[in-house]
């Protein structure tokens, strides 16, 4: 076998080794902290030939955002005056007036955002008009008139309202219901709750993509899933071949009781986007091996790819045969963490539930309901990223064409100019970028470096990321860290401020 | 712990090989046989779904709120009942109630949100200081960027600073502090940490009878074992050190005990622990080897006199290294409650004390799963334990919102007591501290068998008939836990006074009439 599965082995995550309480706490997770994170911090202080860290992409737990990308190029901007250390090619220049365009676009979310946690704010002219009426009719929603109230604890009902009716529109009006709506981030770790039993005799298996990112496979590993990998096709663009799904599958039953199948569309990290063709199939798939899907598909606004339209698994199931379309159960989850809002520090997320059994339902509320409400910010934001300014609000302007607008032909300039230079650059091939926020492409090692790696027990794209860190301060994530076959190599990094991408492949 | 490398792939085929062909077959067919089921059968299904998920019970939002919401909806479609409005006694949501949100905390977060307010001169100085403080730790200077899983640096050394102030100089170091979404995420967090072994060996966690039920729906959640230790009503819900020997000793037959868990001051039956009682706590803690989970988020609500708050953490320190170097310890704080009671921006933080290094390295693993708590959250956290000073612009407001707030939850704790003492049929131990009145009532046999036969606990069928009545929103007794044969219910202290008194005295009335009527 030339793949290598990375297959989760997983005997009870909840027995740990040895004998006392301390060793009986010990839960075997994955840490999402890896070295090159802690390089970079010792790194920063003892500054070395560059003067800061980059973070051009920072995996699961912290730090990723546009946000932080001001920062980032800011950095950039600074590392650009020429601090680089020997032996570093420069390879791209920085779009350096383009980087306020995200907060910009933002002033509405975040004026409204202002003026509800400060009503005061109501009564002061600097507002436009329709941030205000935004506001008093968010905090009209909550109890007490405060967004200091609990709210309903699978979100405020007008919100679910303004979900729903957001979900319609993008499915060209494929009908919605507010009661299936769930509010809250992290609503994936619900679902998988109510899918998975971890004490089982036979273990409940959950199909995950490779690669994919962490912070899913620990949720998956933390609730006791047996995790069943199926590969995306590389050479193709990354796309999902249903034979892969069906050969996962058939080794998966050797070993447990798989029941779901998990969808990141677009993809992270590959940034591929699947055809409206490849999810009917991978419905039908579903259909036939009775899989409940979960689809993640926050990346569902950052689509730029030529001739290439985000469709949505409601919409795609909702459009299938009769049987199939009333039958197939499927989560799909979305957040203000991506896309063009991208506020990841306020939480706000849904999920919407199709077919689920009502009596099933009825549990799944149940458990929202010992989780206290979700944060009532992050429902404000989720309100605005499913209303956004409309054409003739004074904050319409603003908001669009200089925000929105912008974003979009920076992160069209970026990934062309990336593609471009891969193009040239020998040691490294990157597939198509159609959507999302990052650049996995594929780094080709000679043998001398597998070999050096090899003696330093460490995987070539770890080292590299090391090395790379160590050299220039950019900070990029191995391939390994998101799974890869084998004797693939690559690196992940944030695509949308398109800092410069330094090559030392000199080992 | 497994990670995307050759080596476990490995031992995974290893394992996989000599999985035994017996098994593996009886397993095939096993598959092969729900394979077979008709395309039309759902995967999630009652049968199907996870069974510890069908254990888990809310009785905060249980079916008497989600009564209580459809008759708010009733009303407002213009449906005639004999009250105007629901009155929610039914949650500690005090800005629900009308509680005025604390102005320059309000200020900060608007601050911070849009920062191009501080350029904006209607803001004082200090809030505009603690705005900038906060932005500068935040990635990218903004409060939408995700922050370290384990929560912002400046507002982890602000909690420990506050921690240290607050237990008299004891020292708190911040890299044990971990903020959270609410104190009840940090609850859950360790109660996954410590759950673990099957059968006799599964974790078995003590908790105090009556309860705050997210203990008892995180337990069953978990499956982890649910021991009660019951409090004494007659004693002002105190705690006695024989009854956890009791409950202690009697779940040794069945499970693992490793945790206790104490909420103090108390919800929902408001006593607040002396210090006696917290050492007493502390030294069977360290006799019987357990871990200790202090939920201590009504710190500020402490009203009546003679009682302050303690901190675990100041006792078990000031019992000398004995204990303060082998007790392990884990302390919740929010900003839901005290005079604050921002309960919708989900901020909130714990210490942990004495937990081995590596299983705080898991600790910090965990949380990472959820990413980060809300950053507006984290910074409120801050506010709080970083409040106006004296000699600061906004010190004077500040204090005079936060004494108004606390003062008139004294006066109500007050009243509540007295008024509900005036039934017969009622009674009520004082309300010490944090936001609750867990009175005892008696009621007529006839009511009690009437509630059977609907296959309703008695204080339930009470409530129901309360809410269908007066309007008038509390949890049943039985949604918390109590000694059998005795009945209650909780009802916050939070309307305002002249609400307060009238929701009391409609309860009266109830009161006496359902006696009546049952009699």
């Amino acid at each position: 076998q030339t793949v290598t599965n990375k297959v989760i082995q997983k005997g009870n995550p909840k027995t740990g080794k040895g004998q006392g309480r301390q060793q009986m706490i010990i839960k075997q997770i994955n840490s999402p902290r890896s070295n090159t994170q802690r390089q970079g911090k010792t790194r920063r202080k003892t500054g070395k030939c560059y003067r800061l860290t980059i973070l051009c992409d920072v995996s699961v737990c912290n730090l990723y955002s546009p946000h932080n990308m001001k920062q980032v190029i800011a950095d950039n901007e600074f590392l650009g005056r020429g601090n680089l250390g020997n032996g570093v090619q420069e390879l791209m220049g920085t779009p350096v007036g383009d980087r306020n365009n995200w907060s910009i676009s933002n002033y509405f979310y975040l004026q409204v955002l202002a003026a509800c946690f400060y009503p005061a704010l109501l009564e002061d002219d600097s507002l436009p008009l329709d941030v205000k009426q935004r506001a008093e009719s968010l905090l009209r929603e909550c109890d007490g008139g405060s967004v200091g109230s609990y709210t309903d604890s699978s979100g405020i009902t007008k919100i679910k309202h303004c979900v729903s009716q957001f979900i319609t529109r993008r499915d060209g009006g494929v009908p919605s219901s507010p009661d299936n709506i769930f509010i809250k981030s992290g609503s994936q770790t619900i679902m998988l709750k109510l899918l998975i039993h971890s004490k089982d005799s036979c273990q409940t298996g959950v199909l995950i993509p490779v690669p994919t990112y962490a912070s899913f496979i620990i949720a998956l590993e933390e609730q006791g899933a047996a995790i069943i990998p199926y590969h995306l096709c590389e050479e193709q663009g990354w796309t999902l071949q249903v034979e892969e799904l069906r050969k996962a599958l058939h080794t998966g039953r050797k070993t447990c009781n798989p029941v779901a199948l998990y969808i990141c569309n677009p993809g992270n990290p590959t940034g591929h986007i699947q055809s409206r063709k490849s999810i009917e199939e991978v419905i039908r798939f579903a259909a036939e091996e009775r899989l409940f899907i979960l689809a993640d598909e926050v990346y569902q606004s950052c689509v730029y790819g030529d001739d290439t339209e985000f469709y949505s698994y409601k919409k795609v199931l909702s459009e299938m045969g009769s049987t199939i379309c009333s039958t197939v159960e499927l989560a799909s989850f979305n957040s203000v963490s991506k896309g063009f809002m991208g506020e990841c520090g306020l939480r706000g997320g849904y999920m919407e539930l199709v077919n689920l059994d009502p009596a099933v339902k009825e549990y799944a509320s149940r458990l929202f309901s010992a989780r206290s409400c979700p944060p009532v910010v992050g429902q404000i934001a989720l309100d605005l990223m499913a209303d956004p300014p409309k054409p003739g609000d004074p904050s319409f302007p603003t908001f669009s064409e200089v925000g929105v607008q912008a974003i979009k032909n920076t992160i069209c300039k970026n990934t062309g100019r990336i593609q471009e230079v891969f193009a040239e650059l020998p040691g490294i091939s990157c597939q198509p970028l159609k959507a999302g926020f990052f650049v996995f492409p594929c780094l080709h090692f000679s043998l001398k470096a597998i070999k050096w790696a090899k003696k330093r027990q460490m995987e070539p794209d770890m080292l590299y990321c090391l090395r790379l860190l160590e050299e220039t301060g950019l900070h990029v994530r191995p391939g390994c860290e998101y799974g890869q076959r084998k004797d693939s190599h690559h690196i992940r990094f944030v695509h949308c401020h398109c800092c410069e991408l330094l090559h030392v492949c000199e080992w | 712990s497994w990670s995307w490398d050759r080596t476990s792939w490995q031992t995974y085929a290893t394992n996989l090989s000599a999985f035994p062909a017996a098994q593996s077959e009886h397993l095939q067919q096993k598959m092969s046989e729900n394979g077979a089921l008709p395309l039309r059968g759902k995967v999630l299904t009652l049968d199907t779904m996870n069974a510890n998920v069908k254990k888990v019970d809310y009785a905060v939002r249980g079916p008497i709120v989600q009564r209580a919401v459809q008759i708010e909806k009733e009303l407002k479609e213009g449906v005639k009942k004999p009250f105007e409005e629901v009155i929610k006694a039914n949650i500690g949501d005090a800005h629900a109630m009308g509680q005025r949100p604390i102005t320059f905390f309000r200020q900060v977060m608007a601050l911070c949100t849009y920062p191009q307010l501080l350029d904006d001169n209607k803001f004082p100085e200090d809030a505009k200081n603690r705005a900038r403080r906060i932005l500068q730790s935040c990635g990218g200077n903004s409060i939408g960027a995700y922050t370290t899983s384990q929560g912002i640096d400046c507002v982890r050394h602000d909690v420990a600073n506050y921690i240290q102030r607050r237990d008299g100089g004891i020292p708190s170091d911040p890299d044990n502090i971990y903020l959270t979404t609410g104190a009840s995420d940090g609850i859950v967090t360790i109660l996954k940490l410590l759950t673990t072994g099957e059968g006799r060996t599964r974790t078995g966690v003590m908790i105090s009878i009556p309860q705050y039920p997210l203990y008892s729906a995180s337990i069953a959640e978990l499956g982890a074992v649910q021991i009660n230790y019951y409090l004494n009503e007659e004693k002002c819900w105190s705690l006695d050190i024989s009854e956890l020997q009791r409950s202690l000793q009697a779940a040794r037959e069945h499970c693992n005990p490793c945790v206790l868990c104490i909420i103090n001051p108390g919800n929902p039956t408001g006593q607040v622990q002396s210090r006696q009682c917290i050492e007493d706590v502390i030294r069977f803690a360290a006799k019987e080897n357990l871990f200790l989970m202090a939920d201590e988020v009504y710190q500020d609500n402490v009203y009546a006199e003679g009682c302050a708050f303690h901190s675990f953490k100041k006792v078990l320190f000031e019992m000398g290294p004995e204990y303060s170097s082998k007790v392990e310890l884990a302390s919740f704080h929010s900003t839901s409650k005290c005079y604050m009671g921002e309960c919708g921006f989900r901020g909130g933080y714990m210490e942990v004390m004495n937990m081995d290094p590596e299983v705080k390295a898991q600790l910090t693993k965990l949380v990472s799963v959820r990413l980060c708590p809300p950053a507006p959250g984290q910074a409120l956290m801050d506010l709080v334990v970083n409040s106006p000073q004296p000699g600061e612009p906004s010190y004077q407001t500040f204090m005079k919102e936060r004494t108004a707030v606390l003062s008139a939850l004294a006066e109500k704790a007050k009243l509540t007591e007295e008024i509900l003492n005036t039934v017969p049929g009622i009674s009520c131990n004082p309300v010490q501290g944090a936001m609750y009145s867990f009175p005892r009532i008696t009621l007529p046999e006839r009511s009690i068998n009437e509630a059977k036969a609907k296959g309703q606990a008695p204080d339930m069928f009470y409530c129901m008939k309360l809410l269908e009545e007066t309007g008038i929103c509390l949890v049943p007794g039985s949604g918390f836990g109590q000694r059998e044969g005795t009945y209650h219910f909780r009802m916050t202290i939070l309307p305002p006074t002249d609400k307060l008194k009238i929701m009391l005295n409609k309860l009266k009335e109830f009161h006496q009439k359902f006696t009546q009527q049952y009699s």
